[in-house]
């Protein structure tokens, strides 16, 4: 009887089983909020009640059904209306009636996939969330609770280093390596800058570490970098023969997997970036991709809760495609599918980039990129940059910033 | 966590070459050194003008001359910034002032363009300049920055090119 009521007449609360032992997680919201959601993994059945509290005792809440739904969702932020579900289960709580009083529903989605990551982004946002709806006659009640989903991944087999020559002819000449090209979240890059060639004059040296969000597809594809870390690694002019030593721990920083064509929305890659700055500022740098993985976390006692257990069985790895069984199937997969890096490819998405800039700050002068002489892999071991669902990157313009 | 599990070995510093002793303590092989100075002003009353020694110490291989000094007043300084603008890929850095306030007639006080201090003022604009523009790669590559390092007269019907292959 009345109109634009504020409070709808029934309050709606969803409380998830084992929510006191469970795992949480932060996640940013749209608004830039960080919220600490409880953590599932694929796989990990959801289950828990739902609680409906009618507001005024003595009132009647007139329904039309009462459902709840578990929903994985890919939201574009810039084009609005542009959510996409690819994972979208339904139970019903009750079937078309009237409460009166508060009343609890049990729900359980068993076993339920839970096949990417939760992202939030600068452009996107996956999100796996609940929601409980009071089908009603002018409008529905609604209640959302979110949830966030991490993907495990196997400590890979094939973890070659990245070993490079680059430089500029006749002024910088340097080689670079870091140990490993895949590394999970709480690892440790360490590496080496080794001079040969030094005519220019280097007043320092630093590593970044940068996040590139491709969202969308086609025309309208966004692409968004970010700056995550800046790690100075030498303070001073070195000269020929001088090798400067990398020790980047990865676990102080805010770093999330790399996705790769998540259901063909979007993407995340990290980059390396080694700067070089000279004297009269002008940058020299060179961005190397680097894959990033979360690894199950040790335990050191025997696993209690047996939900886990089974969800790191189930699980799809998104960036190794390694099943639990057949193993040999995927390795030869694996193999096949590496191509080796090459030189020409290097050269081609290293050439020198005059007039960009590697930093905002920097207005004044040029930022010269580092061409690559040669390209080595270490020895005795294939190239393995890709895995089933990786593509080579080495092709790729990702150079437009710079 | 991980790190406390990591074994001392995963990470440690990578293998890596002992620099030779020569490598050490060999002069640097960026050695770049150009000073702008002893400005002199040359002619009498209207037909004056200043200019400045630039003086150049270096060791890279891409200059002919390991030691050079030449004399450039500013209008020369502009064609340098002009042509670098032209052909090479750079930014170039911004020269001091062209100050023609000071070239009006009856500006009162002080000699105008030809005053110590405003001569001082651009001595050392130049320099800030020339040593931007010749410590980068990419300018190091034109004739014409060689040609107003290292020749004792710019000769404005040039053929520009550059000087390396790459």
């Amino acid at each position: 009887s009345f109109f634009g009521l504020v409070s709808q007449g029934a309050e709606i609360d969803i409380v998830l089983d084992g929510q006191e032992s469970r795992k949480t997680a932060e996640l940013k919201l749209e608004d830039g909020r960080k919220e600490r959601l409880p953590l599932y993994y694929d796989g990990e059945t959801v289950s828990g009640k739902v609680n409906i509290l009618v507001k005024k005792s003595g009132t009647k809440l007139e329904h039309q059904g009462i459902k709840i739904e578990f929903v994985g969702q890919i939201d574009l932020y810039f084009d609005r209306g542009n959510r996409h579900e690819f994972v979208s289960m339904v139970r019903e709580l009750a079937r078309p009636g009237i409460l009166t009083q508060g009343v609890c529903y049990g729900f359980e989605f068993v076993n339920v996939e839970k096949p990417y990551e939760s992202y939030s982004g600068a452009n996107v946002r996956l999100r796996y969330y609940l929601r409980v709806t009071v089908v009603k006659r002018l409008s529905d009640l609604v209640k959302e609770q979110d949830i966030c989903v991490h993907t495990l991944a196997q400590y890979p087999d094939l973890n070659s280093s990245i070993k490079m020559e680059v430089g500029i002819e006749d002024c910088l000449h340097i080689e670079f390596e870091y140990n490993k090209s895949k590394y999970h979240l709480k690892d440790v890059i360490v590496g080496k800058i080794f001079f040969l060639l030094v005519r220019i004059k280097i007043r320092h040296m630093e590593v970044q570490i940068i996040r590139r969000e491709l969202a969308g597809s086609g025309p309208a594809a966004l692409n968004e970098s970010e700056t995550l870390a800046k790690f100075e690694i030498m303070d001073g002019a070195p000269v020929r023969g001088e090798s400067i030593p990398i020790r980047l721990f990865l676990s102080g920083y805010d770093l999330t997997p790399s996705m790769r064509d998540v259901n063909k929305k979007f993407s995340v890659k990290y980059y390396l970036n080694l700067v070089l700055v000279d004297e009269e500022e002008r940058r020299y740098f060179k961005q190397q991709e680097i894959t990033l993985f979360r690894r199950a976390e040790k335990r050191r006692r025997p696993i209690a809760n047996s939900y886990i257990e089974q969800a790191i069985f189930h699980h799809r790895t998104a960036q190794f495609g390694q099943q639990q069984q057949p193993t040999t199937r995927a390795q030869q997969q694996q193999s096949q599918a590496t191509p080796p890096l090459t030189t020409p490819e290097d050269a081609a998405a290293a050439a020198i980039s005059p007039g960009r800039h590697g930093d905002a700050n920097n207005s004044a002068a040029d930022s010269p990129e580092l061409e690559s002489g040669s390209t080595h892999v270490s020895p005795a071991l294939p190239a393995a940059r890709s895995a089933p669902g990786i593509k080579d990157v080495l092709g790729e313009d990702d150079d437009d910033n710079y | 966590m991980s790190t406390s599990t990591q074994s001392a070995a995963s990470i440690q510093r990578l293998q890596h070459k002992r620099q030779t002793l020569e490598d050490a303590y060999s002069p640097p092989a960026n050695f770049l050194e150009i000073d702008v100075c002893n400005p002199e002003t040359h002619g009498v009353n209207k037909d004056r003008y200043t200019d400045y020694e630039v003086r150049m110490r270096t060791n890279l291989p891409v200059f002919r001359l390991k030691e050079s000094s030449v004399r450039r007043r500013y209008s020369e300084f502009e064609w340098l910034r002009g042509e670098l603008e032209r052909d090479s890929k750079i930014v170039v850095p911004k020269l001091p002032g062209k100050a023609l306030r000071l070239q009006l007639p009856f500006r009162g006080g002080g000699d105008g363009r030809f005053d110590d201090e405003f001569i001082e003022e651009r001595r050392r604009g130049l320099e800030d300049f020339i040593n931007k523009v010749a410590g980068h790669p990419l300018a190091q590559n034109e004739k014409c920055l060689h040609m107003f390092l290292q020749e004792q007269t710019v000769d404005r019907g040039y053929v520009p090119g550059k000087v390396r292959t790459t």
